[in-house]
């Protein structure tokens, strides 16, 4: 097992040295920032996006026939340390929108073989991408109240109704969207998982701008829209435990506590920021009493979210299980995450209050947007109380309370 | 529960198993009530060391097994889910410690094999005030002919009424306040000049104040060099602060589970009341802390035996996470029991009256986030 990844180490290693665009390097949010602007990626990018595509590289450890490399967890951790090393990052997630962290995995689950083949090498490669069309105005939390509908037409599926909060509605290819087909079940019983097209005439989108300033989702709305009759994930009326499936994919992916706003290699630790806006006794202390307490209980739970994550990974012995965990680093990861931008943001002063313009650093300004979109993470992904009602009902056992709609 | 080793696994099963059957929380209420003289019961003592606890971080060659902190913490933590009071963390923890961390090969030969015997109870002794402050001790060592002459108080000794010899951190020279100066003896506990008075304190346990008034310490009793004991002092009160998070760890994880067991039976309003997403919320907020808690725990005990450079850290993070885990589940246990979480016949007083002294011992959370804070430079 060590020899093994000694030898596949040195494998990437030269990989990277022969593939990797140095102009690339410890620039993902360049590269990011541009794939989403008129431009699209440069040359460089894109040259680099097809070489991870080729290798496989861009969802490592998917079956190599479905775009994948087919390695192991920890084959797959191995490359992206070494990616790291040499700064660079892989596009090809945020390029697929919803496709590599989500979508995709529930494909290799319930996907037909036809399926994995038609779906997958696309989004592996991040020339795909893809939007998840599941709340509605009306159903939120509540997903299984959804009303958009699917009817049999023969050869398709015609979908009518709206959805709302699409993330990257208005920039993708397909959509992975809950549609009820059978309106006389029980609520959870008559809802399927459908794949459509964006570009037809039945889809529309509008973008919805977000107090952050940025517009990354959108009302969808669905008018005689079509999708192909073996565009259906999993069995017909089956949809609750297909996006069950897929939203645990989508708990999984927000455990870490992400990287600091602003990171890049000259980022200051946040302790190193306090001390530049704040200063020190002599004694090197931080001046504010009462802001140094709180930032050493917030790097003590930054520490303990991470420690806990390597904990449980290293219980299931390198592989981690989409499981009830997940919903306890959810909110642990969002604590971690929404503390850490209100203490910055504090920390700054008058200069952590800007909107735009030159009295304010972009690292300010980037700190300010930040907080403020960062107050999504308890909302989506199911939110920061209904991860509550999961850890209290699935892993603690309790009742479901009476009180609830 | 860290990925356990099958002995680390053994032996978690055996204490569990031991703890539940022979050492349950109704006998120490029973302890407590008869005033037992030790704060502890005989029997109880001498099953564990029968069981080779008092040998797990003690090498071989002393008559131990070596096991390790992460070992020695899985026990701590199963003696603390049922109260079991003894001079396991006191001396088979601490006061191995000190003499593993401190003393000379010979001094380790003539002390250690007694202390997995149990024919020895080393205790360590460095509170002087109210607030633990380790730089600020002032206990007065004087330089004699062939050693040193201590006058001076220490208080909150753990189980210092069955203690065989004391570990006493002392200033050699200097003033409260400076790290230089400090020496770390051996006193025997049956020195002349040395006075014992028991404290009798809310969780019922074995603490004494000592008295030193000229007690004599030969050359060979001293543990380090002379004046520059506190990076010793320091590494034996980081194992002091992981072992104790051990057994806190385990005390709230049974305060946990006797209130999840509540909120499942308890019945009001038509229903139990677990199904009050009130209360509902409330568990899965201390389910939470627990698990981040106990990876803090554990880090900071496998650090030490793994020999890693942010001991000090660590230590300090679990020492606040478990203090402020046991806190706040101590008073949610009272609170979510209601009323008869407020009487004497339930055990729920128990557990609290048990939690704020480890929360205080060496260290409380706001000590160790001080500290931190300042490991990490700010
Ligand atoms: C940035 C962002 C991106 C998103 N992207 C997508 C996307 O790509 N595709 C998509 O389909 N959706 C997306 N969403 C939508 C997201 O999934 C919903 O916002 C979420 O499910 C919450 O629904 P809601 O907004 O209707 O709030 P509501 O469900 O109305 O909740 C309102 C409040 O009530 C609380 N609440 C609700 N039910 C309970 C309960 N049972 N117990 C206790 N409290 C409760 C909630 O916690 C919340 O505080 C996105 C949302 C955001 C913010």
């Amino acid at each position: 097992m060590a020899e093994d990844l000694t030898s596949f180490r040195t494998q990437v290693q030269a990989w990277l040295s022969e593939h990797f665009p140095s102009s690339l390097k410890s620039n993902a949010a360049g590269i990011m920032e541009a794939a989403f602007s008129e431009n699209g990626l440069s040359a460089d990018a894109e040259q680099w996006r097809q070489s991870l595509a080729d290798a496989g590289y861009g969802a490592p450890t998917w079956p190599k026939e479905y775009g994948g490399a087919g390695l192991s967890d920890s084959q797959a951790a191995v490359l992206s340390g070494e990616m790291a090393n040499v700064g660079a990052f892989n596009p090809i997630p945020g390029l697929a929108g919803m496709g590599v962290t989500m979508v995709g995995p529930t494909v290799l689950e319930y996907g037909s073989e036809d399926q994995k083949l038609r779906h997958l090498p696309g989004i592996a490669s991040g020339t795909v991408r893809w939007c998840l069309g599941l709340s509605e105005p009306n159903a939120g939390s509540d997903l299984a109240s959804l009303t958009t509908k699917a009817q049999d037409d023969g050869d398709t599926w015609i979908v009518n109704g709206q959805k709302i909060w699409t993330s990257g509605a208005d920039r993708s290819q397909w959509c992975g969207a809950l549609v009820r087909t059978d309106a006389s079940a029980k609520k959870r019983d008559g809802i399927s998982f459908l794949m459509l097209k964006m570009d037809q005439p039945g889809v529309r989108t509008r973008p919805i701008k977000l107090i952050g300033g940025a517009s990354p989702f959108c009302e969808t709305f669905f008018d005689d829209a079509r999708a192909e009759k073996d565009d259906l994930l999993g069995p017909l009326n089956n949809g609750w435990s297909v996006v069950k499936r897929l939203l645990q994919h989508e708990r999984q992916s927000q455990t870490g506590a992400g990287a600091p706003s602003g990171s890049g290699s000259a980022a200051l630790s946040i302790q190193d920021l306090a001390k530049k806006y704040v200063g020190t006794t002599e004694s090197g202390e931080l001046a504010d009493a009462d802001l140094r307490s709180r930032l050493t209980s917030h790097l003590m739970a930054t520490k303990a979210h991470a420690m806990t994550g390597s904990r449980i990974r290293e219980e299931a012995r390198g592989k981690v299980e989409v499981s009830a965990a997940a919903s306890i680093l959810k909110n642990s990861a969002t604590i971690v995450a929404q503390v850490r931008s209100e203490l910055t943001i504090e920390m700054m002063g008058n200069q952590g209050l800007g909107w735009e313009g030159d009295d304010f650093t972009p690292e300010e300004l980037a700190t300010v947007r930040g907080w403020l979109s960062g107050k999504a993470i308890s909302i989506y992904g199911g939110s920061f109380e209904v991860q509550k009602n999961i850890i209290s009902k699935n892993i603690l056992g309790l009742p479901e309370t009476t009180q609830k709609g | 529960m860290a990925a356990l080793t099958e002995e680390q696994t053994l032996i978690r099963d055996q204490a569990r198993a031991w703890v539940t059957e022979q050492s349950p929380v109704r006998k120490f209420r029973q302890m407590r009530d008869e005033k037992a003289p030790l704060s502890f019961h005989a029997d109880d003592w001498q099953a564990m060391i029968d069981m080779g606890w008092t040998g797990i971080l003690v090498p071989e060659k002393y008559g131990g097994s070596e096991l390790g902190y992460l070992t020695l913490g899985i026990v701590l933590e199963e003696t603390g889910r049922q109260l079991t009071a003894s001079p396991l963390l006191a001396s088979a923890g601490i006061g191995a410690a000190a003499l593993l961390v401190a003393g000379s090969d010979e001094q380790k030969q003539r002390i250690l094999p007694g202390v997995v015997d149990g024919s020895n109870v080393v205790t360590l002794a460095v509170e002087e005030g109210p607030r633990h402050d380790p730089r600020q001790l002032s206990l007065a060592a004087m330089s004699r002919d062939d050693g040193l002459s201590l006058v001076g108080e220490k208080t909150m000794v753990h189980e210092a009424m069955a203690a065989t010899h004391f570990v006493v951190a002392v200033r050699t020279s200097g003033h409260a306040g400076d790290e230089n100066g400090m020496t770390l003896v051996l006193v025997d506990a049956e020195s002349e000049g040395l006075t014992l008075s028991p404290l009798s304190t809310v969780d019922s346990r074995g603490y004494a104040s000592l008295s030193f008034s000229d007690v004599k310490v030969s050359e060979e009793q001293i543990l380090g060099s002379v004046n520059s004991a506190y990076v010793h002092l320091e590494q034996i009160l980081d194992r002091a602060r992981a072992a104790t998070a051990a057994e806190m760890m385990g005390t709230a994880a049974q305060a946990f589970d006797m209130t999840l067991e509540y909120l499942k039976t308890r019945v009001q309003f038509g229903q139990v009341i677990g199904s009050f997403q009130a209360l509902g919320h409330r568990a899965a907020d201390l389910f939470t802390e627990m698990e981040l808690t106990r990876s803090c725990m554990e880090g900071a005990l496998q650090a030490i035996d793994a020999g890693r450079e942010d001991v000090p850290e660590l230590c300090s993070l679990s020492k606040t996470r478990t203090g402020e885990f046991i806190h706040h589940m101590s008073n949610e246990l009272i609170q979510i029991h209601g009323g008869i979480g407020m009487t004497d016949e339930f055990d729920a007083g128990l557990y609290l009256k048990r939690a704020r002294p480890l929360e205080a011992a060496w260290g409380n959370q706001a000590f160790h986030r001080d500290r931190y804070a300042r490991l990490l430079g700010f």
